[in-house]
């Protein structure tokens, strides 16, 4: 009997991608802004994504370690974190600064809470959110050029923006948020590859762009809505952010109403809230609204009609 | 007009090439014919010989054991050695009929028909009972019921069913690329029973060829059409090729023939015109016997109850060791222990795979990227139903329609942590059914 061949519940094939694949094809999409990040900011923010990424591979590895889990590292999932983490970080943070960052996003937000697929907000927004209100300083201090100035989103009161130098990305503002070109390049790399839909981001945009044009106090000015979607950290954050697979519904209608969810609170921070960005906030208050979401987005199965459901 | 379908689904590596070329060869068995009496949905047959009994060639072996089951027939002419409980692909142990054959394939008288046209309905669905014909695709839902339905003047559409989605899998499109007038023929028959259907040949576009040939093959047909549909699996689906052919959408507590519609697939349309024009009952079947490990992949016309292990040994045995063998294709098939298993009306392949890839992989956290809910043809959402397939929840399993599963594995299959989805659900609804039934 020892020749039995092994036996398993079908189906006996799988589709190529696993996750670490995908993490890897997040990481590649997000080489154009990093890249450009670099170019525009120089050596120091190289440091940075270097320190974020090690700190947060290396502080999943110590956890893991320390409570005896199995080791996850491979799936790459704390690297896209910490890569993240950076892009989110004005380049002339301290290292150290930025070492706790990502301490707490990997750790806190994510470890704590059971590991990859368990947290229920997003790392690196997590930790740049905690880095926001404990160190207000060096994190609202941009320089761009080794000259210290505002963000185009906090100038823009005064008229004096350049949207094709926000479009390309000459600007101050954190390492990865200032190329929309960059961001848009690699949002492209991620849909083609099949990774993220529209769905998310498209949502997003769109209701923020209403919110703008009815409550941005500009009307329809193209130039002061381009500057509100190239700023602060929109299209980081709709592209790469929103659509943190673990963070946002599964649910397709729910996908929907995240979008608009994230518009809207996007606009209320900007333009009601003192915050010049609001991004970051919008996203993890609504990584916490996605249980709810889900509950009452759960999709009719096929087959099943609107009168068979009312009659249950 | 593009290609019809459905929506969801996924790609699984084809593989139809390793078999698709090569023209169907008859194998003739030499050992021990094994015949469950389970091989259909519904009540087993009852055997009707005793051990020592001398049989030949299409003589009935077994009795239906009810309105839904089908009797069995021998396929080999010989002698009755046991009537004992064997191993078949599911990994239960069926009692079976044991027939040593004679080698001689004596056959019983059969009775042609020559115009079938001049057959009362009531005639043709009793000679396709008397035949044993079962849902040939794999299901074995006994066809006379199919074809009984409650309000016959209200089917709309014959559904032949020539999709073929499993991967590997052959004998659908080889008996249509060979002998394509059997199946236009069997779906005249049914046709005559339904005076108001229509009859669609829905085909993947895979079989372009085929979709060629059928269509110059019923231009003077006005009540058949050829629908080519999308390549996708699984498109062959009851509920999915309903929906691709008429639009049409059923549910699980539906029959095809409450949206106006009865499906069969294309080896059952074909016994349906060997039972009615030759007269003869189910004894024979195609079999694609195919993988990388197999020495000569192709399509052999078996006698139903010949052993895996023989059709392998006369197709020249493997030319790997296989890691693992599939009755059935690779998306919804058994995977056996071991090729000692009877062939059954309903097995239309064994695939033998060199690689066991399943077994390779190790399954890690759902990243909630929805990719299941993307191939999910019935808009379940699998990664949230294994869950609570795995806390035990049967509550919110069913509010979730976890009921609604086909079980066509398009979950697990896309699953890029690599969790076994399907089989979480499968053992979640197996679990609620018994319960209900107990109830």
């Amino acid at each position: 009997m020892s020749n039995l061949l092994k036996v398993s519940s079908s189906p006996h094939v799988r589709a190529k991608d696993d996750s670490s694949i995908i993490m890897l094809y997040v990481i590649i999409a997000l080489m154009p802004t990093t890249l450009f990040g670099i170019i525009n900011f120089g050596i120091r923010a190289l440091l940075l994504i270097a320190v974020c990424i090690t700190s947060c591979v290396l502080s999943e590895f110590l956890f893991e370690k320390a409570v005896g889990k199995k080791n996850t590292i491979g799936d790459l999932s704390a690297a896209v974190t910490g890569l993240l983490l950076a892009l989110n970080l004005p380049h002339t943070l301290p290292v150290w600064q930025a070492v706790l960052g990502s301490v707490f996003a990997i750790v806190v937000v994510k470890m704590l809470f059971g590991g990859l697929g368990q947290n229920f907000m997003n790392p690196a927004l997590g930790g740049r959110v905690f880095l926001l209100i404990s160190f207000a300083g060096t994190m609202t201090h941009f320089e761009y050029d080794g000259v210290a100035g505002p963000t185009p989103l906090t100038s823009i009161g005064g008229g004096n923006v350049n949207t094709l130098d926000m479009l390309i990305g000459r600007t101050a503002g954190t390492i990865g948020e200032t190329s929309a070109l960059c961001i848009l390049i690699g949002a492209i790399i991620l849909i083609l590859l099949g990774v993220i839909d529209l769905v998310i981001p498209g949502v997003y945009i769109l209701t923020f762009s209403i919110f703008v044009i009815l409550f941005g106090g500009h009307g329809l000015d193209t130039t002061f809505l381009v500057a509100h979607l190239c700023g602060g950290g929109l299209m980081l954050g709709a592209f790469f952010m929103a659509t943190d697979y673990v963070t946002s519904p599964i649910t397709p209608l729910g996908k929907v109403l995240f979008g608009i969810c994230l518009g809207v609170l996007t606009g209320i921070f900007r333009f009601f809230g003192n915050s010049a960005e609001g991004v970051s906030y919008a996203i993890i208050f609504s990584n916490l609204l996605v249980p709810l979401i889900e509950k009452i987005t759960v999709p009719r199965a096929f087959g099943i009609s609107k009168e068979v459901k009312s009659n249950e | 007009m593009g290609l019809r379908t459905f929506k969801g689904g996924v790609h699984p590596y084809e593989g139809k090439e390793l078999s698709k070329e090569k023209p169907i060869k008859d194998i003739k068995p030499q050992g021990l014919m094994v015949y469950p009496l389970s091989q259909h949905i519904g009540a087993p047959a009852q055997a009707c010989v005793a051990v020592g009994d001398s049989v030949l060639r299409g003589q009935k072996i077994a009795e239906a054991g009810g309105f839904v089951s089908a009797p069995i027939f021998s396929s080999v002419s010989g002698t009755v050695k046991a009537i004992e409980p064997r191993r078949v692909a599911t990994g239960d142990m069926v009692n079976s009929i044991i027939i040593e054959s004679d080698g001689q394939f004596i056959e019983t008288g059969f009775e042609p028909c020559e115009d079938f046209t001049k057959l009362s309905n009531e005639e043709i669905i009793k000679k396709i009972q008397d035949a044993g014909i079962v849902g040939m695709g794999g299901a074995g839902f006994p066809t006379h019921v199919k074809l009984s339905p409650n309000n016959p003047e209200k089917i709309e559409y014959i559904i032949a069913n020539c999709a073929e989605c499993e991967p590997y899998l052959t004998s659908d499109y080889r008996s249509m690329v060979e002998e394509p007038e059997k199946l236009i023929t069997g779906m005249k028959i049914i046709l005559q029973l339904f005076p108001k259907a229509k009859g669609l040949l829905g085909v993947e576009d895979n079989k372009s060829d085929v979709i060629a040939s059928l269509e110059k093959l019923v231009e003077n047909e006005p009540r058949i059409e050829v629908v080519p549909l999308l390549t996708k699996y699984p498109q062959g689906g009851e509920r999915q090729i309903i929906k691709a052919c008429t639009g049409r959408e059923i549910n699980s507590k539906m029959l095809p023939a409450d949206a106006g519609c009865i499906v069969d697939n294309v080896a059952t349309i074909n016994a349906i015109y060997t039972a009615i024009v030759e007269g003869k009952p189910v004894m024979d079947r195609i079999f694609t016997l195919t993988g990388d490990a197999v020495m000569e992949p192709r399509n052999y016309r078996i006698c139903i109850g010949m052993s895996c292990k023989e059709i392998l040994e006369a197709a020249g045995g493997f030319v790997r060791e296989p890691a693992k063998i599939i009755s059935g294709g690779p998306m919804m098939g058994f995977a056996v222990m071991d090729a000692d298993i009877p062939t059954t009306k309903t097995s239309g392949a064994l695939v033998c795979l060199s690689e066991d890839e399943v077994s390779m992989y190790e399954t890690t956290a759902c990243i909630n990227c929805g990719r299941c809910v993307e191939a999910c043809p019935e808009k379940l959402i699998p990664s949230r139903l294994s869950k609570f397939s795995d806390h035990g929840d049967k509550e919110t399993f069913e509010k979730w329609y976890g009921l609604e599963c086909i079980e066509c594995g398009s979950c697990s299959f896309a699953c890029p942590a690599r969790k076994p989805l399907a089989q979480s659900i499968k053992t979640m609804k197996k679990q609620i059914l018994a319960d209900k039934r107990k109830k």
